[in-house]
């Protein structure tokens, strides 16, 4: 574990940035945008986490003292919500992408091209 | 949703006693009005009903666009109340960082100021989009996402963590990408969908800030991370901040992130056009960006810097790219980054000048033209916006060269767009003067003598490029066609009449107005990484 989790992810960010700037492809370019989003939320829930922490419930009977030792459940609530705006916006970003087809036949981002600079 | 009652909201109550309560009861309503509104217009449109005679809509998708605009106007009251009372600190549910996490609304001057804006011109383009809108089918569902997309820019001007703030700006985004395609035609989905691909990105550089800030202090809330961060102390709080200014710099559209403005907002519908780039650009950009670096960072030499060059560059770049222009929207947008950078300029000076130890006097010159020229510019480009829908409905095209004569055959949009065109070209008495003469005023003040003579360059390309379209759409000689044009129906005319009599009184009032509106906002940001308080804990 260690560092290398976070070098991952940050390639994760990589690897999504780089799709959403060099491919033409519509669906290759949502594609990417959702890598992007999944790091992002990977990173979030790395920061919540702790080594052999267990679930964040309060059991009664257990102390205070046991939560401390637990993983930090506020980063997995943000990603709840991350990922619930992530849904919506692949449903749009598809939906965007079906219409795009029908008018222009094409997914090719640079053949989609009607609008001036 | 209730305020809190915890210690704080009570010392405020106490302060008070009948007055400080009603005002936190009635401003989440600004949120929760709209929001719950643009939900009961979707089921209130999808009633099953009996089919009527001559085949006319269903009254509870006729009752959408009536129901839209109460909702503003009752939401515009609200922020206009708001302005004379003192708001304490609200914690959402009784959760309060004394007992837990809890999640915060900020009410301040800025918010405020804000909220005015947002409501202001929500209800110009609703008024504007019962005539504008009848060219299109589904009026029900471009009701219920504006309401959306106001409800969520005034979640985000309330926002009091960082994670509501990038919540609420996504909400506003996602409204916004659906706005801007609401016609289904194929330009409108092309620049839609560059802007939502753009606009994502620009949100997961939020996200990714907000989750480093979090990592470094283990709090959202904006005031605890302002008071937690000069302890973290690291380079991880540069990486924060570039990725929250590089986030929030595409939401505003500040050049080199501009590319995606001049495509969406014009190919939008004209009332979101306006509300595009009179208020969105502002709440979901300029407004958090300021909220972020002067309240949350704090303003330090390196931000400022950063908040000049992006405000410098986007004021001359956006000139240029408009001057060119012959599609009327199309210049219009161009000239919403150019006007922005002006805005954030101005913020950045007033953020070096507070670095730098200067006289606070000065900083708050800036501050006060920037926050001015903000509200002016919500005024008078959503009014050049409105106009121009009204134009494009009447004539048919965007096009300056196939307009003229126009001021003979429409006289009342003529005259409102007379007035924004004087307005956003900075010619007296009109607002936009006097907020881009007291920026100007400031950066000489503020020792950037040169600056101060690239805004007047800027301000006088602006004039050019208008007075193109006053010789262009409003004079001349009528081009075939457009000679049997008449009026636009009475509901717009009183849309781009309110929005004149704001940017007329904009300039007479500017007193008054400095002192219940812009004085109190320009304090918050004054007050720097302090602003928000550190008392909210316990």
């Amino acid at each position: 574990m260690g560092t290398a989790i976070y070098v991952l992810t940050f390639g994760l960010l990589v690897v999504g940035i780089y799709a959403v700037v060099a491919k033409k492809n519509i669906i290759k370019i949502i594609v990417g945008l959702l890598i992007v989003d999944y790091a992002i939320n990977m990173l979030l829930v790395l920061m919540g986490y702790r080594n052999g922490g267990g679930a964040p419930i309060l059991v009664p009977g257990e102390s205070q003292a046991q939560m401390t030792s637990s993983v930090d459940p506020l980063p997995q609530a943000m990603v709840l919500t991350s990922i619930v705006i992530g849904l919506g916006l692949t449903a749009l970003m598809v939906a965007m992408a079906v219409r795009l087809y029908e008018k222009y036949g094409t997914f090719d981002m640079s053949r989609i091209r009607r609008l001036r600079g | 949703m209730t305020p809190g009652r915890d210690p704080a909201a009570r010392r405020a109550a106490d302060r008070w006693p009948e007055k400080g309560m009603q005002m936190e009861a009635i401003v989440p309503l600004l949120v929760v009005l709209p929001l719950g509104a643009a939900f009961a217009i979707v089921v209130l449109a999808s009633l099953p009903t009996r089919r009527e005679p001559g085949g006319s809509v269903p009254l509870g998708q006729r009752a959408a666009l009536p129901l839209a605009a109460i909702i503003v106007a009752a939401n515009l009251a609200i922020s206009v109340r708001l302005l004379g009372g003192d708001v304490g600190p609200m914690f959402i549910g009784g959760w309060s960082p004394g007992k837990t996490l809890g999640i915060q609304m900020i009410c301040d001057g800025l918010s405020k100021l804000m909220a005015v804006t947002i409501n202001l011109v929500a209800l110009a383009s609703i008024i504007f989009a019962k005539a504008y809108m009848r060219r299109f089918t589904k009026v029900w569902l471009f009701s219920s996402l504006f309401l959306l997309m106001t409800a969520a820019m005034n979640a985000v001007v309330l926002a009091g963590d960082l994670f509501n703030l990038f919540v609420f700006l996504e909400v506003a985004a996602i409204a916004s990408y659906a706005l801007v395609a609401f016609g289904c035609e194929a330009e409108e989905l092309e620049a839609a969908f560059k802007y939502l691909v753009l606009g994502t990105v620009g949100s997961a550089f939020i996200l990714l800030g907000v989750a480093i800030l979090y990592s470094l202090t283990g709090q959202l809330n904006m005031a605890m991370v302002a008071s937690l961060l000069p302890k973290a102390g690291s380079s991880a709080v540069l990486l924060a901040a570039a990725a929250l200014i590089a986030g929030l710099a595409l939401k505003a559209a500040m050049v080199p992130f501009h590319a995606w403005l001049p495509d969406a907002h014009p190919s939008a519908p004209a009332p979101i056009s306006a509300m595009l780039s009179g208020v969105l650009i502002k709440a979901s950009g300029v407004y958090a960006l300021a909220r972020v670096v002067f309240n949350v960072f704090g303003p330090t030499g390196a931000y400022a810097t950063v908040l000049m060059v992006l405000g410098a560059v986007s004021m001359v770049v956006g000139v240029f790219l408009a001057v060119g222009q012959w599609d009327f929207k199309r210049l219009l947008a161009y000239h919403s980054i150019s006007q922005m950078g002006y805005v954030v300029l101005a913020l950045g000076a007033a953020a070096a000048v507070l670095a730098r130890g200067g006289e606070r006097a000065v900083a708050g010159l800036c501050l006060f033209g920037g926050l001015f020229h903000l509200f002016n510019h919500a005024a008078f480009k959503s009014l050049l916006f409105l106009s121009s829908g009204s134009i494009e409905q009447q004539t048919g095209t965007r096009q300056l060269k196939e307009m003229g004569g126009l001021s003979r055959r429409m006289p009342v949009t003529s005259f409102c767009c007379r007035v924004g065109a004087l307005s956003i070209a900075g010619v007296p008495p009109f607002n936009g003067f006097f907020s881009k003469l007291i920026i100007i005023i400031g950066l000489t003040l503020a020792g950037y003598p040169l600056l101060a003579a690239l805004a007047v360059l800027v301000a006088l390309m602006t004039l050019l490029s208008f007075i193109k379209v006053q010789r262009y759409a409003l004079e001349g000689p009528p081009q075939g066609s457009i000679a049997a044009v008449t009026e636009a129906p009475a509901s717009m005319g009183i849309a781009l009449a309110l929005l004149a009599i704001v940017c007329i009184a904009g300039g007479l009032a500017m007193g008054p107005l400095r002192e219940h509106l812009f004085a109190p906002a320009g304090e918050i940001l004054l007050n720097g990484r302090f602003a928000l308080g550190t008392g909210v804990l316990p």
